[in-house]
């Protein structure tokens, strides 16, 4: 295993060589804001909250899917980086209905915190308020398409930590939707396995355990990775 | 096969050719306009005079004077029949022996055909796309038995970075780079990938290309898999271009009988298969990563890169990813040499560029010219300018391009300098626009198009390009204020910037280039500001103090 050093923000920090920016930064106790990314799933990109500035290329690299090298200089926050994170939430926030006062995950929300973090406190776009459903015909759980970022956390922890492969995606562009295999209420999936981890790794309200209240609505994201430790490292501890 | 075989065969097909020949173009433009019957009478026709020795009456591929079809062309008197019908074909065929057809006739040697120059279309028109002999007697595969006997695979990459071949795909990265790279890789199977899933608006040159000549294609595809080390291509067609779909396979299958693909090709110890894959209409499968990623049967969605095809390619092989017109370029630059392929163009963009000519041009259809022809030259000298009104700007590289204004035709087209303008090379589309044509809604129309062909994965493509498209609708009804431009022009900046594929960087150029150049048809229509709005009225204060009323 080799080992390389770059800077972050000014400060030198040493990473293994298939860490990327983002698992670097951390370790070195620079948090770069992200929503699809979590640990344990396999980094998509998409979300490009974590985009970073490096030094002698004018494009913005994604940290959560670029690995380290060598002497590479990286600045994590600039007037530019933040000016481009909250044009992104202010985005999401119109997209899609995100109301957090009548949020069940209201206080328990990446997406909330994100926009408080960034002083996110109006939108400058149109909201589109689409009309979205709520599948609530699984015994356990439901999705409110209202509060669906399309992270496609839920799709990756599916796939690849349960291997039930019950979510997907379906259309494109805005009409793209996360959906329960082959688009037939949750319910009726023969897939699922109700095992939950969607639930645990829904960044919003989106997939949610029926019955919650708000105040049960926190999530152990952590578990994603825990299982992925024990199975491919067999470390058990958390 | 060897090549004494390819040779005798070529010279068996060449002699039996009767002196005259009636091709019609039978590539999906004149199709459309009925051409299949104009040939079936046209044979009826030499049959009932009784000339099948004399005539031969084939179906070729595109005769590039799109507008006029159908098509139809006779050698060696070089009579070009225009807007063709079947009840034409009687009075062609009586004309071969004398006299006049009283069909409307087009010059062959007008403007339009004079000026171009053929190196990717130069069978185009002339051999028969689903018989492989017609392309052996036109040089077929003379370049892939040339390479497989004469060159070390490390020659065949020199050759090809010698020649400055960039990808026509649009990005105009240097294809001897790429080849290399795939090349270097040690993996114990790589990948050949032909990107034909064209789907700008206004584009159709790689469809005319795969089925006029598809054999060219496939040999292309064969010398760099020889190159590069691979022994198996795919071939990613669009499902809407089902004649492109039938000739490949036709082609394929006829390659694989005379030993030409397959295993052992050209009796030697390299084998080469290649596989069709049918696109199912997206347009973001033309970025090669969500090419892949279909080509693997997962949803075809873009992934970031690095690790690159080269690199990381098919199920996690070397794979090398290059468009139609880039591998069609390659035989004849193995045949003729590199030095004869940079003689053509300028310093850094050598060779020639097919396009497609279409909107308020005089002729419509496909153009190939040298790299470094100035705008104005094609669209005015080959094009014929605009038939009513004056060229207002020519809109280049599809949904990725920009607008270039009237004033700027003169700018040579080449990678570098339509990049310099905002907008692209692209893989050749070029649409025509004259005084009527109101500029924001040519942006808004590129807008919603990407709108609609997003895969919705990363967030500023999916909602960006939503939000693009209403400020622009904002603007166009008159509803917009200034600040409404500003943040149009924000919002471009960012969608550019932080999208995750070419799809998103690129998706803003429409908007940003007519920004560029005609900026007034924004701001004439932004509503002035009202002097500040009317002043709410605020109650008086009243005595009892504590209790809130709002209104």
């Amino acid at each position: 295993m080799a080992i390389k050093t770059l800077t972050i923000d000014g400060q030198l920090v040493s990473a293994r060589e298939e860490d990327t920016i983002l698992v670097a930064a951390r370790e070195a106790g620079v948090n770069i804001p992200a929503l699809c990314y979590v640990d344990g799933l396999t980094p998509v990109g998409a979300c490009r909250l974590c985009l970073v500035e490096q030094q002698g290329t004018n494009r913005l690299q994604a940290a959560c899917a670029t690995k380290v090298q060598e002497g590479m200089e990286i600045v994590t926050n600039s007037p530019r980086l933040h000016e481009y994170r909250k044009m992104i939430l202010e985005l999401l926030f119109a997209e899609r209905n995100h109301i957090c006062a009548v949020c069940v995950a209201n206080n328990h929300c990446e997406l909330q915190d994100m926009a408080v973090r960034h002083g996110m406190d109006h939108v400058r776009f149109e909201y589109l308020y689409p009309q979205l459903s709520v599948d609530v015909s699984h015994e356990q759980f439901g999705i409110d398409h209202n509060r669906c970022i399309l992270c496609t956390r839920c799709v990756r922890a599916c796939h690849e930590i349960e291997g039930a492969h019950t979510w997907d995606v379906s259309g494109r562009g805005v009409r793209a939707r996360v959906i329960t295999d082959m688009n037939q209420p949750w319910g009726d999936s023969d897939t699922c396995t109700s095992c939950g981890k969607c639930v645990q790794a829904c960044p919003t309200g989106a997939i949610f355990r029926q019955g919650s209240t708000v105040a049960e609505m926190e999530r152990d994201r952590s578990m994603l990775q825990f299982l992925v430790n024990a199975r491919e490292k067999k470390q058990w501890n958390v | 096969m060897d090549r004494h075989e390819l040779h005798e065969l070529g010279d068996k097909e060449r002699r039996s050719r009767p002196r005259l020949r009636i091709r019609c173009c039978t590539a999906a433009g004149c199709l459309s306009a009925n051409s299949q019957a104009v040939l079936d009478k046209l044979k009826h026709a030499v049959a009932a005079q009784g000339l099948e020795d004399e005539v031969e009456v084939c179906g070729v591929g595109c005769l590039r004077l799109c507008c006029e079809g159908p098509l139809v062309q006779v050698d060696p008197q070089e009579v070009l029949y225009q807007k063709v019908s079947p009840e034409h074909a009687t009075p062609i065929v009586g004309a071969l022996l004398g006299g006049s057809a009283g069909v409307t006739q087009g010059d062959p040697k007008s403007p339009f055909f004079a000026l171009q120059s053929s190196v990717v279309l130069d069978n185009c028109g002339f051999v028969e796309p689903e018989r492989i002999e017609s392309y052996i007697a036109a040089d077929g595969y003379q370049a892939l038995a040339h390479a497989l006997h004469e060159m070390e695979p490390g020659e065949v990459i020199d050759e090809i970075t010698r020649s400055g071949l960039r990808g026509r795909g649009g990005a105009g990265y240097p294809t001897g780079v790429k080849w290399s790279m795939v090349a270097k890789h040690a993996a114990a199977r790589k990948y050949i990938v032909c990107n034909a899933d064209e789907g700008d608006p206004g584009a159709f040159m790689n469809r005319s290309v795969l089925e006029s000549d598809p054999h060219k294609v496939l040999e292309g595809m064969a010398i760099a898999g020889y190159a590069v080390g691979a022994s198996h291509g795919y071939i990613y067609v669009r499902g809407e271009y089902p004649l492109a779909i039938e000739r490949l396979k036709i082609g394929i299958k006829q390659a694989n009988k005379m030993g030409l693909l397959g295993s052992r090709i050209c009796s030697l110890p390299f084998d080469f298969t290649i596989d069709i894959r049918i696109g199912a209409g997206a347009f973001v499968c033309g970025e090669e990563t969500a090419l892949m990623a279909s080509i693997m049967g997962e949803r075809g969605t873009p992934k970031p890169r690095p690790p690159f095809p080269a690199e990381t390619g098919l199920w996690g092989y070397p794979t090398l990813v290059n468009n139609v017109e880039t591998f069609a370029n390659v035989p004849g630059i193995i045949r003729r040499g590199a030095a004869w392929f940079a003689g053509i163009g300028t310093e850094k963009s050598k060779g020639t560029k097919v396009f497609c000519l279409t909107g308020k041009v005089k002729n419509t259809g496909l153009v190939e010219v040298p790299l470094g022809t100035s705008l104005r030259h094609i669209v005015e000298d080959i094009g014929g300018g605009c038939p009513d009104g004056k060229v207002k700007a020519v809109q280049t590289g599809g949904p990725s391009g920009g607008c270039i204004p009237e004033d700027l035709l003169d700018t040579p087209v080449d990678y570098e300098s339509l990049t310099a303008l905002g907008s692209i090379m692209g893989s050749g589309g070029m649409i025509v626009m004259d005084d009527k044509n109101d500029m924001v809604d040519v942006a808004r129309f590129f807008m919603n198009f990407c709108m609609d062909e997003s895969c919705g994965k990363c967030i500023p493509c999916r909602a960006g390009t939503v939000q693009l498209s209403r400020l622009l609708t904002k603007i166009i009804d008159g509803r917009a204020l200034n600040e409404d431009l500003k943040r149009l022009e924000a919002l471009c900046g960012m969608v550019k910037e932080t999208s995750l594929c070419g799809l998103g960087q690129t998706a803003p150029n429409p908007v940003l280039s007519t920004l560029r150049f005609f900026r007034h048809e924004y701001v004439s229509r932004i509503k002035p500001p009202t002097n500040g709005r009317p002043k709410p009225k605020v109650p008086a204060a009243s005595a009892d103090d504590g209790v809130y009323t709002p209104f």
